[in-house]
């Protein structure tokens, strides 16, 4: 881990900066004094055993549950995400893909991403809302996530991987600084995981992406530096090769 | 220009609707006034009275549905928004009275002259104006709501939490409205009325008109609650019913939303309360009565939840119903029917009457340059199935079984 | 110390004036001689009499007194001789106490009262059983010159006092006496001063008003030491009201804890919103009523043990009432919290209107068995039995019920099937048998509370309503999934309750109870003991 002097220089070039994160539920800690930095522009994979605390630092990230200890910093420090709730985290620019798929079941699909669409989220503004140039956006989308052609089916009639997929589209559409992928392949066969992998990369083009993912092939083709989290605290931190090396990292997670 | 946008345009059924309004807003009257009673096609003062009243229950019913049906409000407070609007009127009506009552005050009305009391109470001032008391109508069921909302919604009270303290404030406003001391006329309320803005409120002619406006504020309720939910922030409602923390991670304040719509509903309730006390001709506490609440929710279920017009006819159909029960014979089974109702409705038609007809298309995205998408060729699953369980509105943020199921203490 | 010492002297001393006023006269002669006082039929002489034959110690001058109260004493205006009508329409010779021989005189009147010798009656009354054999009756007599404070009982109470062997009725008749010099202008000062320290130890509320409603014109030291005296009962009085509130506070508390513990069943552990619930409780009230009529003509002996059948039957009754609701509605809509709450609503207006039709709408009485009923005094709180009783058996319910869920299998299979419903059905749990029971137990205790309100509150088709929100907002505020919370949440509904209704009235404290309910919600909208967990989140 870092030394203390360099903590300042981190935070301050940093998109997002967590140190001594610690939750607990009724004594148990899911995240145990975690610390991460994730430099502009980067792209990271988290992996590690089920249970490891991945989705409760997304959590964290997000708003949803409030750390115990530990800071949480965004934007090269500018910002304590502690002191946020979910909707204005949002706003900042942190979108976020669910373990699990949730997307509007009683929306069409296009509703779907045009709710997602970066804009105005006030009562006021959506009242009064116009379409102008949304339509065309969405079709965008609709055309890069492969659902064109169903925008004005249900949400709630998709498949489940086409509501991963769905999900995916949303986050492009909120068009974040920070997009959180919490493991977007899971049920998918092994081409729409490729597919998926090179939609990720293509997003990581132009944001800052933390995945969160099981699939060692996936996250070998993404080809991103790898952060293996266990009992709720950095494990190992590198290359995937490296951390496939780590005779830790082995012995929790792969298991060979 | 942003009215224009804010107005959208009602589907088919709502045109039909509101044309099937507007021709009772002038047929009704024109038969009970101006063609004589012995004619077969006459229609009595006593039925345009209670017509007036059912169309003022069906705005209320919309009122409902609007946070209800489309944001997952389940409000079991409503009828005390109804109340209040109809107390705001009530208040105004008793100062018309004004030196006519059994005391002949010139200012307070009879009820006050029976307690003893000397003056006025600050809260009945203005309520000799109109327009002062048509405010008040609005305005007192809506901040009501707003306050209420803010507090229920910041802390996110959902589910059957808010519908149980929705229950718990009519049954607190009950029993204070119920007190002499509250000023409000106590166990009897406010009745005795003379008239409304000049006219007499027992003549032919202003329950003739009452009809015709409460139809049109039904429709004008109509106007503006189906521009809200086909507005984007509609579909905002709708992503908060279906999945309220995953409309929060898209950035949405969805305790604005649901804050605003719960106001709006109760202003639209305050309205449909403060029609409904001339033509009935009193409002007394009785009308915060739980029950009642429950009862306007029934309504909805019937005709069809987030439908709008389903839940007005809803309405109107559960009230003719009973009035024809409690009229004839079967008096004592009308709570029995009432009770079956609930039952079987959720049992069996959780989408209301409306609901077996046919989905109305999904509204795509309006496109600003080549108008309004030509409704062709949807694809093989436009017509959802029905979801095992969950209904129409089940959603993955309400997983499986009930949603809350906590555990046992040890 | 020293003035305890001083109290003792001087009532001593007080006694012993008492007994020499008290000698033996010659006692029938007197009481003839005062009879005939009766006869002149004018207000004045009638008083007269009537302190004269009370203070003769005849055996007859209770009987004489009691039927002058009672428009009995009847005079003949020619003989001036008195007669007593018994109830039973016997003429008796007031002065024998024989029944006169053959026709009763014509033109016997009554003896008129007026308020003035009413109270002069009621007064003689009190002294003349101030002799009673007795004790309870000597006590209650002492206790009635000390509501009175008629001057004219005075000397009797101190003949009274003198022959006093029983400590209680001591008390009561050093305090009797107290409360009459105390008001008696012509009494001396230091005696005035004792007598306000007599009623200061007396430290209730009559002694309170006792003392707050002396004249103004006293000694200044008697003013003050009523003063003080005032002050120190007050304190106490509080304390005592304190305490009672407490007990006022537990005993709702105890029945909303019946009310609410069947729906921390149906609610908390299953998560169904059943508002048919307080139609389980009318339903065990409804129950508790046909077992009493069904004694009342098959054993009326046996009356008072008709709970301990009703017990049982309202439990079963209202247990199978829930299991069939369960089987024939709720199953259908699991996961639909909100639709649940509608079927069950309409299943609440069928449930009254059936018993209204049944049963009628009208109250109906059921009876308190006699180990039920009384009021038992404990220092300066007063304990109603039925209340009591009431908080014996909500501990007893919820203990055993606690046991249930904790010790039998089906406890067991219930925590399992409601934590993880797929794998408990996967371990062989049949689950719809373990809803239904689990239902039918949540509804079943609901009957048992109806058992106990029958006992307090109007047995009629609406009881249940009133009870169904209280009952929602303390498993609310309890914290739902949590036997004790809801405990802990009832009590503290019911303590907070009694301890505003004084402040702002039965209905204000209702209303401020509620709203500070719906701020408690919205601060911790998961209630008092809130459970964490993912479970918990929607
Ligand atoms: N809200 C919660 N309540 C109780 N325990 C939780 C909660 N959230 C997470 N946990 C626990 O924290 C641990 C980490 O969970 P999670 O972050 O979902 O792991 P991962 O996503 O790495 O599989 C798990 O043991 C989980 O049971
Ligand atoms: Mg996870």
């Amino acid at each position: 881990m870092a030394a203390p002097v360099e903590w300042p220089r981190a935070i301050t070039h940093s998109l997002l900066y967590l140190d001594g994160v610690t939750v607990s539920f009724d004594g148990f800690r899911a995240l145990n004094n975690l610390s991460l930095d994730l430099a502009h522009g980067e792209m990271r994979a988290i992996i590690g055993p089920n249970g490891a605390g991945k989705t409760t630092m997304m959590d964290v990230i997000t708003g949803k549950t409030r750390p115990d200890t530990g800071e949480v910093l965004f934007d090269n420090g500018s910002i304590d995400l502690t002191r946020e709730d979910e909707a204005a985290i949002a706003q900042l620019g942190i979108g976020r893909k669910f373990q699990r798929p949730t997307v509007f079941d009683d929306h069409t699909i296009e509703d779907n991403v045009l709710l997602a669409l970066k804009g105005g989220r006030t009562v006021g503004r959506n009242l009064f809302w116009r379409s102008n140039g949304d339509a065309g956006r969405i079709g965008d989308i609709l055309s890069t996530i492969g659902l064109a052609a169903h925008r004005r089916r249900l949400a709630g009639t998709l498949s489940h991987g086409q509501k991963q997929w769905l999900e995916i589209g949303m986050l492009i559409a909120q068009d974040p600084k920070l997009l959180l992928v919490d493991e977007p392949v899971a049920g998918m066969t092994d081409a729409e995981t490729m597919t998926t992998a090179r939609l990720l990369k293509d997003i990581a083009q132009d944001h800052t992406v933390i995945v969160v993912e099981h699939d060692m092939e996936f996250v070998r083709r993404l080809g991103v530096k790898v952060t293996v989290l266990h009992e709720g605290s950095v494990l190992a931190e590198g290359s995937i090769d490296e951390v496939s090396a780590n005779a830790r990292v082995i012995e929790v997670y792969l298991g060979r | 220009m942003i009215t224009r946008r804010f107005l959208e345009a009602p589907d088919r059924r709502g045109w039909i609707f509101l044309a099937l309004l507007a021709a009772a807003a002038i047929i009704v009257p024109a038969l009970n006034l101006f063609v004589p009673s012995t004619s077969p096609l006459h229609v009595s003062t006593t039925t345009v009275a209670l017509w007036g009243k059912y169309l003022c229950f069906a705005l209320l019913a919309l009122s409902l549905d609007l946070a209800w049906g489309y944001c997952g409000i389940l409000s079991l407070g409503h009828g005390a928004f109804f109340a209040l609007g109809g107390y705001a009127m009530g208040m105004y009506l008793m100062r018309q009275i004004g030196p006519r009552g059994v005391y002949a005050h010139p200012v307070l009305p009879d009820f006050m002259m029976f307690l003893n009391w000397k003056e006025l109470p600050w809260y009945w001032y203005g309520f000799n104006h109109f327009p002062y008391a048509a405010v008040m109508i609005l305005a007192v069921p809506g901040i009501l709501a707003f306050v209420f909302g803010w507090f229920a919604f910041r802390s996110r009270v959902t589910g059957v939490y808010l519908s149980i303290i929705t229950q718990a404030l009519t049954f607190a406003l009950m029993l204070g409205f119920f007190r002499n001391d509250f000023g409000f006329g106590g166990n009897n309320g406010l009745t005795d009325f003379k008239d409304i803005l000049g006219f007499n409120v027992q003549s032919t002619g202003t329950r003739a008109a009452l009809f015709s406006i409460s139809a049109l504020a039904l429709g004008l309720g109509y106007l503006v609650a189906q521009a809200v939910v086909r507005s984007k922030a509609g579909k905002v409602l709708i992503a908060v019913r279906d999945a309220e923390s995953r409309t929060r991670f898209l950035g949405y304040r969805v305790e604005h939303y649901k804050t605003f719509v719960f106001t709006l509903s109760a202003c639209m309730a305050g309205v449909a309360g403060a029609l409904y006390v001339p033509q009935v001709g009193i409002i007394n506490p009785s009308e915060f009565a739980p029950a009642n609440s429950i009862e306007v929710v029934i309504w909805v279920a019937v005709g069809g939840r987030g439908t709008l017009i389903g839940a007005a006819l809803g309405a109107i159909l559960v009230n003719y119903a009973k009035t024809q029960f409690t009229i004839g014979m079967l008096a004592p089974y009308w709570l029995f029917a009432l009770g079956a109702l609930f039952v079987l409705v959720t049992l069996f038609l959780p989408r209301g009457v409306l609901g077996l007809l046919p989905r109305p298309e999904p509204t795509g995205v309006p496109c600003s340059t080549s108008g309004p998408p030509a409704p062709k060729l949807r694809s093989a699953a436009g017509s959802p199935p029905v979801q095992p369980g969950g209904g129409e509105h089940a959603s993955v943020s309400r997983p499986g079984a009930a949603a809350a199921q906590p555990v046992l203490a040890k | 110390m020293r003035t305890s010492y001083a109290h003792v002297m001087a009532v001593l001393l007080w006694s012993l004036g008492g007994l020499a006023l008290a000698g033996p006269p010659a006692m029938a002669q007197s009481y003839e001689q005062a009879l005939a006082g009766f006869a002149a039929d004018a207000f004045s002489d009638t008083d007269a009499a009537i302190t004269a034959v009370a203070g003769s110690g005849h055996p007859l001058a209770a009987k004489v007194i009691g039927a002058l109260q009672d428009g009995r004493l009847l005079f003949n205006a020619d003989d001036r001789k008195i007669y007593v009508r018994e109830p039973s329409g016997t003429v008796l010779d007031a002065a024998t106490g024989r029944p006169v021989a053959g026709e009763a005189p014509p033109g016997l009147k009554s003896v008129r009262l007026n308020n003035r010798l009413r109270r002069s009656v009621e007064a003689a009354l009190g002294s003349l059983t101030l002799l009673a054999p007795e004790p309870s009756r000597r006590l209650a007599a002492a206790q009635a010159v000390f509501k009175s404070r008629d001057a004219n009982a005075l000397a009797a109470l101190e003949g009274a006092l003198a022959r006093e062997t029983d400590v209680r009725v001591r008390k009561a008749m050093l305090e009797a006496r107290a409360a009459i010099i105390l008001t008696q202008p012509s009494a001396r000062e230091a005696d005035r001063v004792q007598a306000v320290g007599v009623i200061r130890d007396r430290s209730d509320r009559d002694a309170r008003a006792l003392l707050g409603g002396l004249p103004a014109d006293l000694p200044p030291t008697v003013q003050r030491t009523a003063a003080e005296a005032i002050t120190a009962i007050d304190r106490h009085l509080a304390r005592w009201e304190m305490v009672q509130h407490l007990w006022y506070g537990l005993s709702l508390g105890s029945v909303l804890l019946l009310a609410a513990i069947g729906l921390a069943i149906t609610f908390g552990v299953m998560g169904v919103i059943n508002m048919a619930h307080g139609e389980m409780v009318m339903l065990g009230a409804y129950t508790t009523f046909v077992v009493q009529e069904i004694m009342r003509t098959t054993a009326p002996g046996l009356l008072d043990y008709s709970l301990a059948i009703a017990i049982p039957a309202a439990f079963l009754s209202a247990g199978l009432v829930g299991i069939a609701i369960e089987r024939g509605v709720i199953q259908f809509l699991y996961g639909r919290p909100l639709e649940t709450l509608l079927a069950t609503w309409g299943i609440s207006l069928i449930l009254q209107q059936a018993v209204r039709t049944l049963f009628g709408a009208n109250n109906r009485e059921v009876s308190t068995p006699s180990f039920m009923s009384g009021v038992v005094e404990l220092g300066g709180l007063a304990v109603t039995l039925n209340r009591f009783w009431i908080i014996v058996f909500a501990g007893l319910v919820f203990a055993l019920l606690l046991g249930v869920l904790r010790y039998t299998t089906l406890g067991l299979h219930m925590r399992a099937v409601t934590q993880n419903r797929r794998m408990a059905s996967a371990m062989a749990i049949n689950t719809g048998r373990i809803d239904a029971l689990t239902f039918g137990l949540g509804s079943g205790i609901a009957g048992l509370a109806g058992v106990a309100l029958s006992q307090i509150d109007n047995v009629s088709p609406n009881l249940g309503q009133s009870y169904i929100i209280d009952s929602f907002l303390v498993v609310v505020f309890g914290g739902v999934g949590n036997l004790w919370g809801t405990l802990v949440g009832a009590l503290s509904l019911g303590v907070a309750n009694k301890f505003l209704e004084p402040y702002a009235g039965a209905v204000l404290g209702k209303i401020a109870l509620l709203v500070l309910v719906i701020l408690f919600i919205q601060k911790r909208p998961r209630g008092l003991f809130a459970l964490k967990g993912r479970a918990v989140e929607a």
